[in-house]
């Protein structure tokens, strides 16, 4: 394999420049999409701000708009995984609670997150609870499901280990299921965040009048396609770089598994 | 438990039937087995003959279909820190290093540092495995993982110690050493022992008493005494005696494979 280096640009410049040459040699037609340059242009004017247009809407209103739709994730984001992780361990852990609950959940969880908005005006109307309910809703399922199936797929011989050093049934799912299971967690956490970023524009875009989701509705509305780009742009940066606090945080805590990949 | 009466291990007309893709498999068949306070017993068999099976019912792991397994008179219902076990596969919690592996035990009965830390210096000492506290199994060869996994049962004081083939997926080389390992720490702590292996020499070197099982479904075929001195090394396996017990027993396990093919055969 050729090494990482900077080749992993490439792709990247080369869609960039593809991009550029279509709206300049109009190949899509004129003042529907934006030049990457008007893009960066508006994009740094939403987030510095400019003197003389300072009563406009995308004039250094950035942050605070990112920081709106970063905290209703984060929010979202730790009530799934509060009711996901301990939910999820007792369903793989519990035949009972299997019985009882995971039925339900694969039913519900064919519903899309879209589908709700509704039904979640209905019930919380357009305030921060019925976003943070699409959020929460929509990272619970991978959640909760990734750990289940990390439960389940932990080895039988180190719970008879365990059982044969005098563990208690606490002990095991506390110091033997729950780090067995916590590689598949992280991948229902990476699964989760990104699934909470869709729900979070979702809901901004039509349950709440603030956040970057607003943003990307409000600029189509007024015909702004350039903020509407620059919003893409910002949310995926932000799905990216929360992607890689979780992959961060998995590599902490999962120390013994690199070593096993490269023993 | 000192005046324990009777043996150690004890398993009276034990059987055991499994249910497989809707068949009835008789994995055992009228065990009877005794196992003496501070006897290293070897079960030896062919794979497939049950002795696994066998000893996972005196781990608790497993029940009996008929008949009864006795640990210093008491009825086995479930696994027990006093019946410690050693897997063919290590079996150690890959998320711990080294040290909270073999203090795992220790710590989930409660016990304080100051407790168990002798004991645990004491064992890394005898098997081998000083200045590898902090490693993580993934870092260990496989003999070092199966020194851990005998510590971590060690430093629990356990009344019987049970190892399923601990050493079968070991390279040669490496599996002389463990036996020579095993021999010496037992030397110092004398547990009883059952041990099950399918090899001949490994059986003889080891223990006091082997007894041959038959090819499913798996019976006693004949318990031999090997009266070999101790404290014993591997010259052992080279001596007149020894070769006069390996014979015994081969014939015995050619006599069984050979009524094995026959009825399957037939």
């Amino acid at each position: 394999m050729p090494r990482r280096g900077p080749w992993f640009v490439l792709l990247p410049l080369a869609l960039l420049f593809l991009w550029h040459a279509a709206v300049t040699r109009q190949w899509v037609a004129p003042g529907i999409i934006p030049a990457p340059s008007q893009v960066a242009e508006s994009w740094y004017r939403w987030i510095f701000g400019a003197a003389g247009t300072s009563l406009s809407p995308y004039s250094g209103t950035w942050l605070a708009n990112v920081l709106y739709s970063s905290r209703r994730v984060l929010q979202g984001f730790l009530i799934a995984a509060a009711l996901g992780i301990p939910l999820g361990l007792f369903i793989g852990w519990n035949r009972l609670v299997s019985n009882l609950v995971d039925p339900s959940i694969q039913l519900l969880r064919p519903v899309p997150i879209t589908a709700w908005l509704p039904f979640s005006i209905a019930v919380f109307g357009i305030y921060d609870t019925g976003a943070l309910f699409l959020i929460g809703l929509g990272a619970f399922y991978p959640i909760v499901v990734n750990t289940t199936h990390g439960v389940r797929d932990t080895n039988l011989l180190l719970l008879r280990a365990a059982r044969m050093l005098g563990a208690s049934e606490t002990t095991i799912l506390g110091k033997v299921v729950f780090p067995s299971a916590l590689p598949s967690i992280f991948t229902g956490l990476r699964l989760g965040i990104g699934v909470a970023w869709t729900a979070v524009i979702v809901a901004e875009m039509i349950a709440v009048k603030s956040g970057l989701g607003y943003v990307l509705w409000d600029a189509y509305y007024v015909g702004r396609m350039d903020i509407c780009v620059a919003t893409m742009c910002s949310v995926g940066m932000l799905g990216f770089l929360s992607d890689r606090l979780i992959h961060g945080a998995s590599r902490i805590l999962l120390r013994w598994r690199a070593l096993e990949a490269h023993g | 438990m000192a005046e324990a009466r009777g043996p150690s291990i004890q398993l009276r007309d034990v059987w055991k039937d499994f249910v497989k893709r809707g068949r009835r498999v008789e994995a055992l068949q009228a065990i009877e087995v005794a196992v003496e306070v501070n006897e290293f017993a070897a079960l030896l068999g062919p794979s497939g003959c049950g002795k696994s099976t066998l000893l996972n019912m005196v781990a608790g792991f497993d029940r009996p279909t008929r008949g009864e397994v006795l640990v210093n008179g008491v009825r086995v219902e479930r696994p027990d820190p006093s019946r410690a076990v050693v897997f063919q596969e290590p079996a150690l919690f890959p998320w711990y290093t080294v040290l909270d592996n073999i203090t795992f035990g220790p710590k989930t009965r409660g016990l304080r540092p100051a407790a168990y830390q002798p004991r645990v210096d004491a064992l890394l000492e005898q098997v081998g495995l000083e200045g590898f506290e902090s490693h993580y199994p993934a870092e260990l060869s496989g003999g070092m993982k199966q020194r851990v996994g005998i510590a971590r049962v060690l430093v629990m004081e356990p009344q019987v110690l049970l190892m399923d083939e601990p050493f079968g997926s070991l390279d040669a080389q490496t599996r002389l050493v463990m036996q020579e390992l095993l021999l010496s720490v037992w030397e110092r702590h004398h547990q009883t022992v059952l041990f099950v292996t399918h090899d001949v020499e490994e059986a003889l070197l080891l223990a006091d008493s082997v007894s041959v099982m038959t090819a499913r479904p798996g019976r006693i075929k004949k318990r031999i005494s090997v009266e070999l001195p101790r404290p014993r090394a591997l010259e052992l396996t080279t001596s007149a005696a020894f070769n006069d017990l390996k014979r015994e027993v081969l014939s015995l396990i050619r006599e069984e494979s050979r009524r094995a093919a026959a009825q399957s055969g037939g």
